[in-house]
């Protein structure tokens, strides 16, 4: 039912509530992911220079330490350890440049040095290029000498910055194998939540997929706050179908016996009133309305039972049918209206019992629109076949077939048959709707199967059959 | 009484200092000698040749070493090194330490390799941007300690040793570290009064260096320099003849004599001659090699770098330059083995000031005039 349910599906998917809300948490973690690369870069890089920063300041630091004043003069004494512990995190270059009053004492004469200004002795740090490679120097002021007028010394100490970058670089390394980590958990952990998000929609489609098709009770399921709204809109909309389809059913029962009744009743009168007239004239005009009364009966039932059918193919209940009692039980009932034209039905049954799934009332209708269509194109006095056999050359499947002595259709136009109000080129003189086929072939549809009309031979009746699947 | 510094340390054949003129750099730079060695897949009709060589051609494509290394010791490294690279002419110079830093410091010479016992300058030559940098399987097979930005390789590692002579120490014990050197020397001021060497660290770069390194190393240093000026050290410029005058007896003991060609000498030819290595430490001298930033055959050069750091796998080579190649084990057999470190650390004694101070020092413990 379900399958029949999706090829007949009007619903074109237009994107994917599950990809949207996957790509969007997708969205998320990658600007997070690479949001958190670049702030580690950034802190990295920081901490790095920072670190540089300390070892430079302390190698200055004790350098303007071993400064002294001695016979009017700056001297100094470098310590070891002043360039050496520049030495012992990396394989950097170092230079270093001691200025006093303007004349450099010793070091890199061209080290190019920061002027800090006298009032703020802090350390000055800079970045700079110097002999083909960039340096981070610092440079720091030290008033050498007693007296009112102490010698400003510029203590200068610059270091290449392999050693940070490949620090950085490091870190960077970290960074993006974390980044690039917490990327893929989180397209697992998105994937896994979208899926967890929806799954109470999964559940709902799924309760409303396994009912039955006459199954128009609201649905209890218990939803989510968001899909209340859609789930009490779907509950009102099968309350108003289930009234809708209710009041057709009642309407068409009621339409059959409002109309049919007063027909049979007028057909009588008019009957009755032949038999008392004498002049050819008045019984000729009392025959025609008989018989458009007969055509008016035929025509409004079949278009009830075309509407039942109607009604009812959209939601074939599928219990379970004895296709052969319900067989005898139709030719039984029809065998009178027969009778009255001296035609014979004779059934041709199997003898164990044919069972299929479908619905009984709809398969009681076709079956009376086919005995009805050949009663009325057969000849007085002829037989009816009516035969329930295994459809030859398709397993589980069985053939129901009705075949007349009547005009047949003349070789024409087979298909065009049950096309509603179609009716063949031949029964001009025969009262018809066009609907009997229509109704039978609709049903075998409805139920699986198909409607095969063929003609015994050229001339020699019609044969309708209707090949329908077996449980 | 001081000795003055007359011999040459180099061979005798190479000892006359001469101006050679720098081809192709048009710049002229002092060298103490050079020598040509023409590629052995060569054409016939160059033999080695002292001096420049005949053919300009043939030097404008060779192979340009500037070294303080003198060619007793080199001559074997070339010869092995050219018969694994026949197609390579070499053309050596001789230099002293400062010579080789002047050339290519300050007067931009054009050489392919500097190779050096000055570690300090050779550290100041890559600090200050003239060499290259280098990475191979074969040097970053080498320790740690032993390079530099990979730019300073170290491919000898040369202890310096108190050498003594064995008669002079009869009937007492051999000093086995620096303090018991200074009690002997204190104890028997008779018996060693002019007769300690030790290097005169104002004119020999390696001098200044493992004196340098021993100051920063122990308070003692400095009571020994005091103990020999008091004793009337003799100073020298080289190890070869500190090793000489042990052997004829002229002198009882002599401090910090380069260990390796110490070893050399005294396996040819002075039985009364013995190597001590002090047991609170033993400064390692790395003889290093760089390629100068101007160097103009690298590929060559990058042969010999490989050719020299591996010198440990060619035992044979190595024991007839008299070279002691890098090992990790031999250093880690002997704690008191301490490498001198490569890096900035070495630019400190070559700062001007500093020098001054420490030779003031020095001159005022050991020349006491």
């Amino acid at each position: 039912m379900s399958g029949r349910r999706n090829e007949t599906s009007a619903t074109t998917a237009r994107g994917s509530i599950r990809r949207q809300l996957f790509v969007q948490l997708l969205a998320v973690a990658a600007i997070l992911s690479l949001a958190f690369f670049l702030i580690v870069r950034e802190v990295a890089g920081r901490v790095a220079e920072a670190t540089q920063d300390d070892i430079l300041a302390a190698s200055a630091t004790s350098i303007a330490d071993s400064l002294r004043f001695e016979g009017g003069e700056v001297t100094l004494d470098l310590p070891y350890s002043a360039l050496s512990m520049l030495g012992t995190i990396n394989e950097d270059r170092v230079f270093y440049r001691i200025v006093a009053d303007g004349r450099t004492l010793t070091g890199y004469d061209d080290l190019p040095q920061a002027r800090p200004s006298a009032t703020a002795p802090r350390p000055q740090f800079a970045t700079f290029d110097y002999r083909g490679d960039r340096v981070r120097a610092v440079t720091l002021l030290r008033p050498v000498g007693s007296g009112s007028t102490p010698v400003q010394v510029a203590v200068s100490v610059a270091q290449t910055r392999l050693g940070m970058a490949a620090i950085s670089a490091r870190i960077t390394s970290i960074a993006t194998a974390i980044g690039v980590g917490f990327f893929v958990v989180a397209t697992a952990l998105s994937l896994l939540a979208a899926r967890s998000a929806l799954s109470p929609l999964a559940r709902m489609t799924l309760s409303v997929t396994r009912r039955g098709p006459a199954d128009l009770r609201p649905l209890r399921t218990a939803a989510p706050r968001e899909l209340v709204p859609f789930v009490d809109a779907l509950n009102g909309f099968m309350a108003r179908l289930r009234t809708a389809l209710g009041q057709s059913e009642d309407f068409i029962t009621e339409a059959a016996h409002r109309v049919r009744t007063p027909l049979a009743t007028l057909r009588a009168q008019a009957e009755v009133t032949y038999r008392k007239l004498e002049r050819p004239e008045h019984r000729q005009a009392l025959r025609e309305m008989i018989r458009a009364i007969d055509e008016s009966a035929r025509s409004a039932g079949q278009m009830l039972d075309h509407a039942m059918v109607t009604l009812r193919t959209d939601s074939v209940a599928h219990e379970t049918v004895r296709l052969d009692e319900l067989v005898r039980e139709t030719c039984d009932r029809f065998a009178p209206t027969a009778g009255l034209k001296d035609i014979e039905i004779v059934t041709e049954l199997p003898p164990a019992p044919v069972v299929l799934a479908g619905d009984r009332i709809l398969l009681q209708n076709a079956l009376h629109n086919v005995l009805d269509n050949a009663v009325k194109y057969s000849p007085a006095d002829s037989t009816i076949t009516v035969r329930l056999s295994a459809e030859p050359g398709a397993p589980r499947r069985v053939r129901l077939s009705v075949a007349d002595q009547g005009r047949g259709f003349d070789g024409r136009d087979l298909k065009q048959l049950t096309r509603r109000f179609s009716r063949g080129s031949n029964v001009g003189d025969i009262v018809g709707s066009g609907l009997g086929l229509t109704i039978a072939d609709e049903v075998a549809r409805a139920h699986g199967g198909h409607l095969d009309i063929s003609e015994n031979s050229p001339g020699a009746g019609a044969c309708i059959a209707l090949v329908l699947p077996s449980a | 009484m001081h000795r003055a510094c007359l011999a040459i340390c180099l061979n005798a054949v190479l000892a006359v200092a001469c101006v050679l003129a720098g081809t192709g750099a048009g710049a002229a730079f002092e060298a103490e000698a050079r020598k040509f060695y023409p590629a052995p897949n060569a054409p016939p009709g160059a033999p080695a040749q002292t001096g420049a060589p005949a053919a300009p051609d043939a030097a404008g494509r060779a192979l340009r070493i500037i070294s303080t290394a003198d060619l007793d010791a080199f001559e074997p490294i070339i010869l092995g090194f050219q018969a694994e690279n026949p197609d390579i002419a070499v053309d050596y110079t001789i230099a002293s330490t400062s010579q080789l830093m002047r050339a290519i410091h300050d007067e931009g010479a054009v050489f392919d390799l500097a190779i050096s016992s000055a570690m300090d300058l050779q550290t100041k030559l890559a600090n200050d941007g003239f060499a290259q940098a280098y990475r191979s399987g074969a040097t970053d097979a080498l320790p740690q300690w032993a390079r530099w930005r990979n730019q300073v390789f170290a491919f000898t590692q040369e202890p310096a040793v108190l050498i003594l002579s064995e008669s002079a120490f009869a009937g007492i014990a051999i000093p086995r570290n620096r303090e018991e050197l200074i009690a002997l020397l204190r104890d028997n001021p008779a018996r060693f009064r002019g007769r300690i060497g030790t290097y005169d660290v104002r004119v020999s770069g390696f001098g200044y260096l493992m004196a340098t390194q021993d100051s920063r190393n122990a308070e003692a240093y400095w009571r020994l320099m005091e103990v020999m000026g008091r004793l009337e050290a003799r100073l020298y410029c080289c190890s070869g003849d500190m090793i000489r005058d042990v052997a004829d007896g002229r002198l009882a003991l002599a401090y910090n004599v380069l260990g390796s060609y110490a070893s050399a000498r005294i396996a040819e030819n002075a039985p009364g001659v013995r190597i001590v290595q002090l047991n609170d430490f033993v400064n390692v001298m790395l003889r290093t090699v760089t390629i100068p930033a101007g160097a103009r055959h690298v590929d060559s050069a990058h042969k010999m770098v490989d050719f020299l750091v591996t010198l440990g796998q060619r035992p044979e080579l190595a024991a007839r330059s008299g070279l002691p190649p890098i090992d990790d084990r031999v250093l880690r057999a002997n704690n008191a083995m301490r490498p001198i470190r490569l890096g900035p650390g070495l630019l400190v004694y070559l700062d001007s000031q500093k020098r001054r101070n420490f030779l003031r020092s020095w001159t005022s413990s050991l020349v006491q005039e």
